[in-house]
């Protein structure tokens, strides 16, 4: 947004004018910059907690909250945020008490500093690095040390545990999510995600548009699916189970200090969710209309900011639905669908890709040729192996 | 401007407190962690030298890539050794760990 | 005393003191999360260097990667309640001589030199010149580390299963 950086521009300017070291208004920048985002995280937490209440009761054909504040109960989340900053700050007697303190931050940290290179809208990115998405995926790398750090400093087994499997399940999950991703950047040639953003401009047969999620539509549900594992939701959500291990490496937190772990999660689901609507679904690319009484630039921007949002929210509602709707995997069967499954798939859209990239398009049919042979092949050597399998056990 | 010798003169730092580690620690993990000090240190030598000789064109941090991935692979079978050493004298205390001694 | 300046001391300062308690500590788990600072404060000395792909490339790895195998393998192998008494063998005082007369040599070489200070012309972005570079100029030792972690990978593996 032209106004936004030329507002910043004449704010220093004034400042020097006053003689007022540089130093001075880059840190209230960033302040307020930081304050709106903490504000912004809140909110929407707060808003998907009642959310996901609503929409769990609504598929289990009952209402949920109603009662506190009026209609349809939406200031439960405020008065549960209220509850939670009111309850006693236990730390368990054989903790590790700088440890104990500090996971949580590690946590929260980790999960707001993602927030730098979110592209809300045209413009109004806090700071397009050159790096944006490879800094996001190693800054969620942060959250499982703190995992780590809350599940060994609470002196509890379930804890220890819980911890373990969170985060062997998050670094197994970690890898076919960088792969997956590595689709959308080599076809627009960017790590940057504004300029991700752009490369999606522009509609394909005068109606679609040219969102990465078409070409690159395994690697989106690639994503999506080890994004749900990142965030420990259901149906990878064995580390806080609260049926498995009481609640997991949050065991013992209470009060604030849960809130800080509850507001972390929401916060990670918001940002998994607005990294798959950058690089797959087109970002704050949308259809807009000019405003009456606006100029043209702040219109673009909110539209702009009204489409990241609204995809946003759709992909957090397919991720609440999703955990009210299917079965908990297994440990096991967890590990074994990242490393058996996942991967591979990831490997071979980065592959397939790539070759396409390189040679053109003509690859494809080689590849569906070749790909269609070797389930041919595959499907005739279970059949002969299974006859020959069967004929041994009648004999 | 920060001259090159501010960055050499922290990774020399860095690199004795990870000699000094590696050389007194007696459990076993802590060596593996001051190795990984070192590393660290000698990285951040790579990518000062290649900051400030435009000549080597970012061969220092090519060469920093290449010491990272080393590390990652050099920690990972550490630490199955430690835990095969862990398994069998049922401590991790290096100076406990003296069967071959005479 | 400009403000890189500035952030640099803050910065070094920061790491050391993080190095310190990794060598120092007595608690292990205290160790390994100020290693992890460490590893924090050295990627935050890389930006300053305007490494940005490897700054994100130390915390990817070694934070979300080698510390936490670190901290697996303290949580496998040490009990919860145990204190030992001692953190360092008896060798500490030729250790720290070594340790120190180390330090002095290095620093000497560092600072005996020329002083560069006049940064040279930056590339715009390192992230495009470092992949064509790993896959042109340095495709050997590229193919040739990849072969290394695959061997390191089946060696882990092998070493830590249970028989």
């Amino acid at each position: 947004m032209g106004n936004l950086a030329d507002l910043v521009e004449r704010f220093y300017g004034l400042t020097a004018a006053w003689g007022i070291p540089w130093l001075v208004p880059t840190l209230v920048v960033m302040t307020i910059v930081v304050s709106v985002i903490l504000a912004y995280i809140s909110v929407a937490a707060m808003f998907m907690i009642w959310w996901e209440r609503k929409i769990s009761a609504h598929i289990q054909v009952r209402y949920g909250p109603m009662r506190v504040g009026g209609w349809h109960g939406w200031a439960q989340s405020i008065a549960d945020g209220v509850k939670l900053l009111l309850k006693e700050d236990i730390i368990p007697a054989g903790a590790d008490k700088v440890v104990f303190v500090l996971a949580p931050l590690v946590v929260f940290a980790a999960a707001l500093a993602a927030y730098v290179t979110i592209p809300w809208a045209p413009g109004l990115i806090v700071r397009d690095l050159n790096i944006g998405i490879l800094y996001m995926v190693s800054i969620s790398s942060l959250v499982v040390v703190g995992v780590i750090m809350a599940g060994w400093s609470s002196n509890n087994k379930y804890s220890v545990l819980g911890a373990m499997r969170s985060a062997a399940q998050a670094v197994s999950y970690e890898v076919p999510l960088v792969l997956s991703l590595l689709g959308p950047v080599m076809i627009a040639g960017t790590m940057s995600m504004g300029k991700l953003v752009e490369a999606q401009s522009g509609v394909w047969f005068g109606f679609l548009p040219q969102w990465f999620v078409f070409p690159q539509i395994v690697a989106f549900l690639t994503y999506f699916t080890c994004a749900l594992a990142e965030c420990n939701r259901l149906p990878f959500d064995i580390p806080e189970a609260e049926s498995e291990l009481v609640a997991g490496f949050h065991v013992e937190y209470s009060g604030m200090r849960f809130a800080i772990f509850f507001l972390a999660e929401y916060a990670n689901m918001f940002t998994v969710s607005a990294i798959a609507t950058t690089l797959f679904l087109g970002g704050w690319q949308g259809p807009r209309i000019p405003l009456p009484g606006l100029p043209r630039e702040v219109a673009h921007t909110l539209f702009g900011l009204f489409w990241f949002l609204v995809k946003c929210y759709f992909l957090i509602f397919v991720m609440m639905w999703l955990r009210w709707t299917l079965a908990r995997l297994r440990v096991d069967q967890l590990m074994d669908f990242a490393w058996k499954i996942l991967l591979p798939i990831a490997f071979a859209n980065l592959i397939v890709t790539g070759l396409v990239l390189v040679l053109g398009r003509q690859v494809l049919l080689y590849v569906a040729g070749i790909a269609i042979l070797l389930l041919i092949a595959i499907a005739l050597v279970v059949r002969t192996g299974g006859r020959a399998v069967q004929a041994e056990k009648a004999s | 401007m920060i001259p090159l010798s501010h960055y050499l003169v922290l990774g020399a730092i860095l690199f004795s407190l990870g000699v000094f580690g590696a050389l007194t620690r007696r459990n076993a993990i802590a060596i593996l962690m001051s190795i990984e000090l070192m590393l660290n240190a000698v990285n951040l030598n790579f990518i000062a030298f290649a900051r400030y000789l435009p000549q080597t064109l970012l061969q220092g941090q090519v060469f920093a890539i290449f010491v990272i991935t080393v590390a990652a692979a050099e920690a990972a079978v550490g630490l199955a050794i430690v835990l095969g050493l862990y398994r069998n004298f049922k401590t991790v205390n290096v100076d406990e760990i003296n069967l071959m001694k005479w | 005393m400009t403000l890189q300046l500035a952030i640099f001391y803050v910065v070094a300062a920061f790491t050391v003191w993080a190095a310190a308690v990794v060598v120092l500590g007595k608690n292990i788990v205290r160790a390994a999360v100020a290693l992890i600072f460490s590893f924090c404060g050295m990627a935050a000395l890389y930006v300053l260097l305007d490494a940005e792909f490897l700054a994100a490339v130390q915390v990817l790895i070694y934070v979300g990667g080698i510390t936490i195998l670190l901290l697996f393998a303290i949580m496998l192998t040490s009990r919860i309640a145990s204190k030992t008494a001692r953190v360092v063998n008896d060798q500490v005082i030729l250790s720290a001589m070594v340790a120190v007369g180390l330090l002095v040599g290095l620093i000497y070489a560092s600072t005996s030199g020329l002083v560069m200070t006049a940064a040279p012309p930056l590339l715009p972005e390192t992230s495009p010149f470092l992949g064509r570079a790993l896959l042109t100029t340095y495709a050997l030792p590229f193919e040739v580390v990849s072969i290394l972690l695959l061997a390191a990978m089946v060696g882990a593996i092998i070493l830590a299963r249970k028989e």
